[in-house]
């Protein structure tokens, strides 16, 4: 490992202490909370919606969030290191056979609709099954 | 008061976060054994500086006359020496081994370097020229420069006009970086934005000459040094007797 990797390494750690990044991949519901600064006060704003992408870079990982908001799909990208992020919460696990979901920014409604998993990694089930 | 500065390694660029969430991007400099090899008086030499060595090199592949000059030093063979001019009362003793504390999270520092080769540029790459148009009967030429003069009076290109050529593997100074962090176990320095050079060249990193430090940063002066003292005040105390 170089010496950048190891840096890069470090900040990490020192971004998730006290912080754990939950196990989440594309198709899950999120709900993101978010720290607003309004005027002088601080307060966590929830984002909720579908993981549509996932970057998986070390320090540089980021995630992208959709969903609808008042009838207009709005995406935001989350650095997953980011200390403006409070916490991460995985609502839903999504049954997806892609690992980006752009498909879902030409559909609408129920077309947009994403299956839960209920069986495999992160749902309990497999650790049961074993 | 003039100190010296340091040479300084460039290992890659990073970023890293603020507590308030802002993300920086920081380029990691190494400070790599970094001696001092010999200094320059006013008496002896007319002018008053420290002569830098870093990094390690294998003595076989050292001149006769170098490894003269480092045994009267008593130190190991260094890779890179540069001479770094301070005031005579910033002297710092032959031998000493400076660290990467000598500069100070929230000072400005002036980073020398050598730039990438590009080879022969265009002038378009090399002076950020227009171009010629990509329609309306431009053939051949969308990348050329345009007009080099006149006509026959006065007859002549004049000099220094900009072209095509060589470009990069000079010498450039990037003024006013931030420094964000240190890390004085590892050496490391890491300053706001980026520097000359590839990864893994040598550059010098100085006090910015544009933006003083704030008084309340308490830069060590002459230098902060690697040593067994607890603090680098103790060191520097010495130094400015000796």
């Amino acid at each position: 490992m170089n010496l950048l990797q190891k840096i890069e390494q470090a900040e990490v750690a020192r971004l998730t202490e006290g912080r754990a990044v939950p196990d989440f991949s594309p198709g899950d519901t999120l709900r993101v909370n978010v720290k607003v600064v309004e005027g002088t006060r601080e307060r966590v704003q929830a984002y909720e919606g579908v993981c549509i992408a996932r970057k998986n870079a070390g320090l540089n990982s980021s995630f992208t969030v959709r969903k609808i908001s008042y009838g207009e799909g709005v995406e935001r990208v989350f650095p997953l290191y980011s200390p403006r992020i409070d916490s991460i919460e995985v609502v839903r696990k999504g049954d997806v056979r892609r690992a980006k979901l752009y498909y879902l920014r030409g559909l609408r409604g129920k077309a947009a609709r994403i299956s839960e998993r209920t069986t495999g990694r992160g749902t309990g089930r497999d650790e049961a099954a074993e | 008061m003039l100190r010296s500065g340091l040479i300084a390694q460039k290992v890659g660029m990073t970023r890293v976060f603020t507590d308030e969430g802002e993300h920086v991007p920081v380029t990691v400099l190494r400070i790599d054994d970094v001696q001092v090899v010999a200094q320059r008086t006013v008496e002896a030499d007319g002018y008053s500086a420290v002569q830098l060595g870093a990094g390690k090199i294998k003595t076989k592949n050292v001149t006769k006359p170098m490894r003269g000059h480092f045994a009267k030093a008593k130190v190991e063979p260094k890779r890179k020496v540069v001479e770094f001019r301070v005031d005579p009362q910033g002297l710092i003793e032959v031998g000493a081994e400076l660290s990467a504390a000598h500069f100070v999270p929230g000072q400005f520092v002036d980073v020398t370097g050598t730039t990438i080769g590009k080879g022969f540029a265009g002038a378009m790459k090399r002076w950020n020229f227009g171009g010629l148009r990509a329609t309306h009967g431009v053939s051949v030429s969308h990348r050329s420069h345009g007009s080099t003069g006149n006509r026959q009076d006065p007859g002549k290109t004049f000099k220094n006009k900009k072209m095509a050529g060589h470009l990069g593997v000079e010498q450039v100074t990037t003024q006013n970086l931030k420094v964000v962090r240190i890390d004085e176990d590892q050496g490391l320095i890491l300053v706001k934005g980026s520097v000359p050079g590839h990864e893994g060249a040598w550059v010098m990193v100085r006090d910015a000459v544009k933006r003083p430090a704030p008084k309340d940063l308490n830069l060590p002066f002459p230098a902060a040094l690697k040593a067994s003292a607890p603090s680098g005040d103790a060191p520097a105390a010495d130094a400015q007797e000796g």
